[in-house]
């Protein structure tokens, strides 16, 4: 069953449109990733999603029903959204149990998802003092409570280390393969490359692609062919179909193996020729271009 | 519901700000009221009779009230300080049923520290004044209006505190709404003016500790009533903001 479906979402603040009649839908047993530069609208989806704020429009549903309608929403659906919205001066295992209980979540769970993410020995110190990993942990174990089918994660490596990055891919991969559904956000490409099955991409607020991360990359495959050369202004008049940059030629037309052919008939020294795969991130700058563009 | 109580009291119970602002509340209580009645021990020569004793170690309230609304208004601003009202509102969603129990909470405890504060101000009063006769009646009936009107202030506060979202700001207007504009009713002018000081806040609630005015048109159950209207109109006004807002 879709764990969550976006039905014509939207959403404004005053005069700007957040979120513009967005429908998607986030299937279990996968990690999705919903992508998209920094204000496209990512954070204010999470919050309808969970009920916090009221779509200006449309609709959205969770395991197919409103979030405000769930009876024990943390036993359904378990969400990290700003792992510094803590009251610093509670200690962590105080923290989730107040959270425990307001959902009749048994006070042993506390200890367990503190165990699973590792902040066992600091249970009793207060969360003010925490580093913003240490932050980060908290909210997972928070979100971890009610053992829920659906995760939510909002931008959840910012600020992390490669360590603390690793940690948290690992993770919503392992809670993936365990048949949850995860969504998470970055405004990374690079990022969810490395997480996502699935990927939903959102600029100013509207759906840009709703696509497997493979599909995504097999349609970003195009690249182009990089050439230096001592006498490069040759070159360019030799191929003619190139694009000349102060240091280099670019072709996207042509091979190396034509290019080179070319340059060796007429006797053209080469410093470089070489076929540059454009990266994910740059196929999904690509994407989003338009959708950057007239913004702010 | 009582999975939500329990909630909210592990919330209130593991925060300093509460311990620090039920301690201010008991100590300027029981201090004031000390002072006052040890001072008017020593500057009149006839024996102070419980009925003053009794008055004066509740001068305090006054005081105290203001460290009673501060607590109020933490129990939700200090949520929307922090952000932590997200979390509060994706464990409970029904935010009518959060705003509740957090006002169960927080009355329960409020009553309880304000009646044990009350009670030990009384006595202290009465060991100091040593008054020829305590009607024992009285110290109970004192030791009660106190607890209420301390419990109503501190509400007073948690609605402002849900209508403003912001500590500071609910802490000044509780000053503003309990302190000083009581005070500057009474500027107004004619029977008109005397009736809005009347029923002004806390110059009604006060009538239940001891009456600002001798001459005011409420009671003690009826002027406590008055403000309890007062409080309901902010929490309500508080509760309807909540589910209309985004949080
Ligand atoms: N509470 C709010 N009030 C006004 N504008 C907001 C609010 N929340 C978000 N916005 C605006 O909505 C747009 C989307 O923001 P957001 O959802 O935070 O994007 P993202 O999480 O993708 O970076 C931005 O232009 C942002 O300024
Ligand atoms: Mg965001």
């Amino acid at each position: 069953m879709t764990a969550i479906r976006a039905t014509n979402l939207s959403k404004r603040y005053g005069g700007t449109l957040a979120v513009a009649d967005l429908s998607f839908d986030v299937e279990p047993g996968q990690v999705t990733g919903f992508l998209g530069p920094n204000g496209a609208g990512k954070s204010t989806t999470m919050r309808m999603i969970l009920g916090l704020d009221r779509p200006s429009g449309g609709s959205v549903l969770v395991g197919g029903r409103p979030y405000a309608e769930l009876r024990h929403p943390l036993r359904k659906v378990g969400a990290l959204l700003d792992a510094k919205a803590v009251h610093g001066g509670r200690s962590a295992r105080n923290h989730l149990l107040a959270i425990a209980q307001s959902n009749g979540i048994p006070s042993s769970r506390v200890g367990e998802v503190l165990e699973t993410v590792g902040l066992r020995e600091v249970a009793g110190r207060r969360v003010g003092g925490f580093s913003l990993g240490m932050s980060q942990r908290l909210g997972i174990a928070a979100a971890l409570l009610g053992d829920p089918e659906i995760l939510l994660f909002d931008e959840p490596v910012n600020g992390l280390d490669p360590d603390g990055i690793l940690w948290i891919r690992t993770f919503m991969r392992q809670l993936a393969a365990e048949g949850r559904t995860v969504f998470v956000s970055s405004h990374l490409m690079s990022e969810m490359a490395q997480t996502a099955d699935h990927l939903i991409v959102i600029g100013k607020g509207r759906l840009i692609a709703d696509t497997s991360v493979a599909e995504f990359i097999g349609r970003s495959s195009q690249g182009y062919v990089r050439i230096r050369s001592p006498r490069l202004a040759e070159v360019a008049d030799l191929v003619k179909v190139g694009e000349l940059h102060p240091d280099h030629l670019r072709v996207t037309a042509m091979s190396t193996l034509e290019i080179g052919t070319l340059t060796a008939r007429a006797g053209i020294p080469l410093e470089e020729l070489t076929f540059v795969r454009p990266s994910l991130e740059a196929a999904y700058m690509e994407l989003t271009k338009d959708s950057l563009e007239f913004s702010s | 519901m009582t999975d939500i109580l329990r909630s909210e009291w592990t919330k209130i119970r593991s925060v300093r700000s509460t311990v620090w602002t039920l301690a201010a509340a008991a100590i300027l209580l029981i201090g004031i009221g000390a002072l006052i009645n040890a001072a008017q021990k020593g500057s009149v020569d006839e024996p102070v009779t419980a009925a003053t004793a009794i008055q004066l170690s509740l001068v305090g309230n006054m005081f105290a009230s203001l460290a009673m609304a501060t607590l109020g208004a933490l129990v939700i601003s200090s949520e929307y300080r922090t952000g932590g009202i997200r979390t509060s509102l994706m464990a409970v969603p029904k935010r009518l049923r959060l705003l509740t129990g957090k006002i169960v909470v927080f009355t329960a405890t409020a009553l309880v520290v304000s009646a044990v504060a009350s009670a030990v101000s009384i006595l202290l009063g009465l060991l100091i004044a040593q008054p020829p006769s305590v009607d024992p009646g009285a110290v109970a009936g004192a030791a009660l209006g106190s607890a209420l009107y301390l419990t109503a202030c501190g509400l007073f506060g948690l609605g402002l505190g849900v209508l403003i979202r912001h500590t500071p700001g609910a802490i000044v207007s509780a000053i503003a709404l309990m302190l000083v504009l009581p005070q500057l009713m009474y500027q107004l002018p004619g029977q008109w003016g005397r009736t809005v000081a009347d029923y002004f806040t806390t110059n009604a609630g006060m009538m239940i500790v001891l009456p600002v005015r001798g001459d005011s048109a409420l009671g003690p159950w009826s002027g406590f009533g008055v403000y309890l209207v007062w409080i309901a109109v902010t929490v309500a006004a508080g509760a309807v903001l909540l589910q209309r807002r985004d949080a």
